[in-house]
């Protein structure tokens, strides 16, 4: 009797394990509980493939585990006093190794495939280069040549449980790493400490981070958004609190970050600052402003600085070259609108803006005399 | 045999004489005890680590620990469990149960298997004490990969080296000690393919174990050189590899996880034919499925390292040799089901834990099918489905396994019988219990939490307290294990010498409790009607 009840009790576990997955499967609630989709092709065939194997799987073990349970059931004492006799059979032992091999090599192909395009990092669209250190990602763009760190942004005081949890509990960081859609960016991954793992699950992109190597990885987002992740190798004691997070953007608007990013960088270094600090005399600053016209301006302005008749205007007594000193700070900063004078200020630094304008109120017989300092070009930006 | 030695002793202070009696014990029964009691011991401890684990894991947020303690909770919990839970609770089991499943009077070399016991608690002790040196206990995970381990390991990391060089030494000094035995001390007419399963998946094992465990002494030294003696084995900056470190660790590593599972299954075979009061269906073909398996756990070791950068071959072969694993694995499955087919089963606690560890360990392979596959390894590596599987595979398998072991020799050790009631109630409360504690990890690795995390943002949140809810009770049912297991020592029912009705091999043919000396002369093999008439073993 208690042999049959805990029969009974096992195969109601058995079929409560699996309808429970059947309706964690179904059900509406947002529960996640199965390896996402993601956004990218490859993220995709990943998924696909993890149901097929974990399918495959489901079935197999519903026949061997059922098999068992009717055994347990069907061949109790209480039902057959005496066993049976039979061993060895070599037919049936071909069948269960071969049918194995076979199933075995269902699922390689479609893994093998999808790995050899994994692995294809040929062809990118765009490079960079992730440093992790504790605890903390360094993200580097290789063309664009400038780089940040990206840390946690998630309070302590929420870690600790003394304010309630947003919603991005440990998956928020205060730079995140900015990518374009459609485009095939190439990850170069390295550390410069321990080991780390750079993973986002949304793109199925997981690489470590090992000091002395640079690892490869690529991924190609279709559609623009915000994507988590976390590091995946125990790297001390931050190991939690290194989440990674990307931002894709349409390529227009990863464009222009692009060019503020840079900038902004160019603002921020130790050069740009201890030069807007510095009073700059005539003589420094109208070689500057020489080279950066000749560089930047002269294609339309022409270098003796008299334009082109009825497309660019002639800077050599200009009314804005040799007025006021504001009106010229704010057309060369911002430009004008609609017209092919863009704006400058996002371009240059505060020297190269300040040399410049120095250098067209005493060229070509603008004599003003006007000195123009970078304090000024960043106090009006 | 040591009467003179137990004259000495007796004459003693009882205190002395007890101490001396399990000091220098070379008994291979006692040994065998100590070996299980050792483990056993080490098992709450680990288990009360992982209890940790699980309280601070309940909820997001960091509740009582501090992430670096965490990580030192984390690293002690496995290596306590696989260095001492799991290799000596087999070790115990095959030091009482081989000679007697041979016929040999005891073990081929007593004296170093009393030495190879008693390094162990040493080599435990400066593990354990690691926690209270400044700078705390290794914090680096189980797989102490470097640079985490060499050039930012905390000071105890030393304690750590040593102590893994003496577990080494214990377990080659162990299985030197089956081999030989195995090798030499068969009774006349015990061939190697009569000799009961358990027997032949331990010496199998105890090749694996030999030669692995140098490997991982070899690791452990050249760890012990990059930290103290200038030299850059994984150090990047010195010319050194990290990556070099992960080969040797997971060539070590692989083996070790079949180290401990291959015991497990020689249990099974021996378990479920004696229920099922039905011959192993396929006795050579479970023979050559071990040996495969323990071939092919030696070319598999990158599976473990997919997201290191692997070139497109290596990942490609490891994946074809990881899944070529799952062939012989499924034999050995396929032949238990088999087994029960169509024999006349009793579910008695040692059937329950072997029946239930053939479930839950094919659920463990099944996830280890699925990780094979290098681009969805990609999205599994390093995180909760991962501990899941490795959980899957280790409680169900080797612990269950050690279980069902227990349960279906203690009577023949203590010469009781335990309280069926209790080990029923032992085996459903822990099988529930399991699946609560690591069913729900599947889920919150595919959603993405990695492992070896002290706190995780809040989509894992209702997983992970499940989760905790299980290991609660997991711990308790095992509190109720030492009780069971007390309480047969100390009285019950009188076992027979037979004890299970289905039960066959030599350990059945002496009384129970089994005497301090079997087999002194060997056994008398004879065909079974001539056994029944002069009292020989039927064969
Ligand atoms: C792509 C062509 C182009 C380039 C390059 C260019 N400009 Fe201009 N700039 C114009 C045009 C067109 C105007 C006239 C806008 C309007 O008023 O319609 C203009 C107007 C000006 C004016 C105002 C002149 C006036 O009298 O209205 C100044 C000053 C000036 N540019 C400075 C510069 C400086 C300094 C640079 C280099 C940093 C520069 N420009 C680069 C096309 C250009
Ligand atoms: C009471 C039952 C157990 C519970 C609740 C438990 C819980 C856990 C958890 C939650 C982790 C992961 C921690 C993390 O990655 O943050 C872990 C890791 C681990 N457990 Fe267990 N465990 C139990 C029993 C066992 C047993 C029986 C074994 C081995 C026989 C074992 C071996 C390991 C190993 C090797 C690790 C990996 C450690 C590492 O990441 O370095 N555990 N355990
Ligand atoms: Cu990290």
């Amino acid at each position: 009797m208690t042999a049959i009840s805990s029969y009974l009790s096992a195969g109601l576990k058995n079929a409560g394990v699996f309808s429970a997955l059947w309706l964690c499967a179904h059900s509406a609630f947002a529960l996640e509980w199965d390896m996402r989709e993601g956004v990218t092709d490859m993220s995709q065939r990943i998924q696909t493939l993890h149901q097929l194997s974990l399918g495959i799987c489901i079935v197999l073990s519903i026949i061997v585990f059922g098999t068992i349970f009717y055994t347990l059931f069907a061949h109790h004492r209480s039902r057959r006093s005496k066993a049976a006799d039979f061993h060895e059979n070599t037919l049936v032992e071909l069948i269960w190794t071969v049918i194995p091999i076979l199933i075995l090599v269902g699922m390689a192909i479609p893994a093998t495939s999808t790995l050899i395009d994994i692995e294809d990092n040929s062809d990118a669209d765009l490079t960079v280069l992730i440093t992790a250190s504790q605890w903390k990602w360094h993200y580097h763009y290789v063309e664009a040549d400038f780089g940040f760190y990206s840390n946690l942004s998630t309070p302590q005081a929420q870690i600790d449980n003394l304010e309630p949890k947003d919603e991005n509990y440990l998956l928020e960081v205060d730079k995140p790493l900015v990518l374009p859609t459609h485009k095939k960016v190439r990850f170069l991954t390295t550390s410069k400490d321990v080991i780390h793992s750079w993973w986002v699950p949304d793109f199925a992109v997981k690489q470590d981070a090992i000091p002395g190597y640079i690892n490869e990885a690529w991924t190609r987002v279709g559609q623009s958004g915000v994507y988590r992740g976390q590091c995946t190798e125990l790297c001390g004691k931050g190991h939690a609190f290194m989440p990674v997070v990307v931002e894709v953007k349409p390529e227009a608007e990863f464009d222009s970050w692009i060019e503020q990013q840079r900038l902004a960088i160019a603002l921020a270094s130790e050069t740009a600052v201890a030069d807007r600090n510095k009073t700059w005399s005539m003589a420094e600053l109208l070689p500057r402003g020489e080279e950066v016209f000749l560089e930047h301006c002269a294609t339309c302005h022409q270098p003796g600085g008299l334009g082109q008749a009825g497309r660019y205007p002639a800077l050599a007594g200009s009314p804005i070259t040799t007025g006021a000193i504001e009106k010229h700070i704010d057309r060369v900063m911002n430009g004008k609108a609609d017209t092919e004078m863009q704006a400058w200020a996002p371009q240059l630094s505060d020297l190269d803006l300040a040399a410049v304008m120095t250098y067209e109120r005493n060229a070509w017989g603008n004599n003003t005399a006007d000195l123009i300092q970078p304090l000024t070009v960043y106090l009006t930006r | 045999m040591s009467t003179h030695a137990e004259i000495e002793t007796t004459r003693r202070h009882p205190l002395l004489a007890f101490l001396a009696r399990w000091l220098l014990t070379t008994n291979h029964k006692e040994i065998g005890t100590l070996y299980l009691w050792l483990s056993f011991t080490l098992f709450f401890i680990a288990g009360a680590l992982a209890m940790l684990i699980r309280l601070e894991l309940f909820q997001p947020g960091i509740q009582f620990t501090e992430p670096n303690f965490y990580n030192q909770l984390v690293t002690l919990h496995g290596l306590v469990m696989v260095f001492g839970a799991v290799m000596p609770a087999f070790v115990g089991l095959a030091n009482w149960m081989i000679p007697l499943m041979i016929g040999a009077p005891d073990m081929a070399l007593p004296r170093l298997n009393n030495f190879s016991f008693w390094i162990l608690p040493f080599a435990f002790a400066l593990l354990l004490s690691s926690p209270f040196i400044e700078g705390g206990a290794p914090n680096f995970g189980w797989t102490f990969y470097a640079p985490l381990s060499t050039t930012y390991g905390p000071p105890s990391t030393d304690f750590f080296i040593f102590g893994v060089h003496l577990m080494g030494i214990s377990s080659v000094l162990g299985s030197i000690n089956i081999i030989v035995t195995v090798f030499n001390l068969r009774a006349p007419g015990m061939t190697l393919m009569k000799m009961p399963l358990f027997v032949w998946t331990w010496l199998i094992t105890a090749f694996l174990l030999i030669m692995v465990m140098p490997v991982l002494a070899g690791l452990v030294t050249m760890m012990l050189t990059d930290r103290h003696f200038g030299t850059s084995f994984f150090s990047a900056s010195g010319g050194g590899d990290p990556v070099l470190f992960q080969h040797i660790f997971w060539f070590f590593g692989h083996p070790e996880v079949y180290i401990m599972i291959l015991p497990s299954f020689g249990i099974a075979s021996e378990i479920i034919p004696t229920f099922a009061r039905k011959k192993l269906f396929g006795y050579h073909s479970m023979v050559y499925a071990t040996a495969s398996i323990a071939f092919l756990s030696f070319i598999v070791w990158g599976h473990h390292m997919f997201t290191t950068g692997m070139p497109l071959f290596g990942e490609l072969f490891f994946m074809y040799a990881t899944m070529l694993i799952a062939v012989p694995t499924g034999v050995k499955v396929f032949n238990w089901v088999a087994t029960m087919w169509r024999g006349s089963i009793t579910l008695e606690t040692p059937m329950l834990f072997a029946v239930g560890f053939v479930v839950l360990f094919s659920i463990g392979g099944f996830s280890g099918l699925m990780l094979a596959l290098v681009p969805a390894d990609f999205q599994y590596h390093d995180t909760f489905f991962v501990v899941a599987h490795f959980h899957y595979v280790l409680y169900p398998g080797a612990i269950f396994g050690t279980m069902a072991a227990v349960y279906y020799w203690l009577p023949k050790w203590t010469g009781h019988m335990y309280d069926e009631r209790l080990g029923k109630l032992h085996f459903w409360s822990a099988l529930i219990a399991v699946n609560l504690t690591f069913f729900p990890m599947h889920f919150s690795g595919l959603a993405g939490m990695p492992r070896r995390i002290v706190d995780y943002s809040l989509q894992f949140a209702d997983f992970n307290m499940v989760s905790s809810i299980g290991a609660g009770m997991l711990g308790l049912t095992q509190v109720l294990f030492l009780y069971i297991v007390i309480k047969t020592i100390r009285g019950g029912e009188k076992a027979s010498d037979q004890v299970w009705e289905g039960a066959e091999g030599l350990e059945w043919t002496v009384p129970s409790p089994a005497p301090l000396h079997t087999f002194e002369t060997p056994p008398l093999f004879q065909q079974r009607d001539q056994a029944d008439n002069e009292g020989g073993v039927p064969i």
